[in-house]
């Protein structure tokens, strides 16, 4: 069974708010902030710089989405479904943050890949309806 | 080491976070209006159920723990890394939350864990 257009869409984006957020955040903590000690002021610290700051924005709209798409799909349907993220992120790795690619990430990437078109197959919902009456 | 005890505190608080939001997002139903103030209206109902608080908790620890993470590891070790929760999700998924998981979203599930242990190579 196909998914239908609003699983569609929120599943884009789950997907783009998180590896966004995930590279806004770790560009911010590598080129913003100094090597975090265990103080929590230096946490603090590292929080409110523009890149850190923005990372956490974009994975509050990650979680508040990623909520939102599990209200009627599976757990089991979303988590293999939006983990195309790992790849785009190993992607982003390797272009931003010179980080190198071997064939066994390839061959991860090519899994992963396969992994999600067959659950993608599956329908994304396969418990009763909801148990409150309202959203 | 410190990089594999911050996994560990990952996978735990990122398992229970994800079932914990599944449980409550489920019970509050499937959400359809998205219009401006229905969308109001529904995150001041989430911010009132008692499971999704105790979600973003452990996504909080999950998040902090992440971020050490990535102060002394690769982005690539760390994301990856931290994956291997699919597998443990989706069993959870079966027995608790009584998703019918088939056949193919088992070697779905197999072939991305799979596949994210090699992406951390």
């Amino acid at each position: 069974m196909r998914p239908d257009i609003k699983t569609r869409v929120f599943t884009l984006i789950v997907i783009l708010t998180q590896v966004l957020g995930n590279f806004a955040l770790s560009w911010g903590l590598k080129h913003e902030a100094e090597g975090l000690s265990s103080s929590p002021l230096t946490f603090l610290r590292a929080i409110f710089t523009p890149y850190v700051l923005l990372g956490i924005s974009l994975l509050i709209v990650w979680l508040l989405s990623r909520m939102t798409l599990l209200s009627w799909a599976d757990l089991s349907y979303v988590l293999p479904v939006t983990s195309i993220g790992y790849v785009l992120n190993s992607v982003i790795g390797v272009y931003f943050f010179d980080e190198k690619i071997s064939p066994a990430r390839w061959l991860g990437t090519f899994l992963i890949v396969a992994g999600i078109v067959l659950v993608g197959t599956t329908c994304p919902r396969t418990t009763p309806g909801q148990m409150a009456e309202k959203a | 080491m410190i990089q594999w005890l911050l996994v560990g505190v990952i996978v735990i608080s990122t398992v229970m976070g994800d079932l914990l939001q599944t449980i409550e997002m489920k019970r509050i139903g499937e959400v359809n209006d998205f219009r401006l103030g229905r969308i109001g209206a529904l995150l001041a109902e989430l911010a009132r159920r008692r499971f999704l608080i105790a979600a973003v908790f452990f996504m909080a620890i999950s998040f902090f723990a992440f971020m050490k993470l990535l102060s002394v590891a690769d982005l690539s070790f760390a994301v990856p890394a931290s994956a291997a929760t699919v597998v443990v999700e989706t069993v959870l998924a079966k027995l608790l939350l009584k998703e019918q998981v088939d056949v193919r979203r088992w070697a779905g599930a197999g072939l991305v864990a799979c596949g994210v242990v090699l992406l951390a190579l």
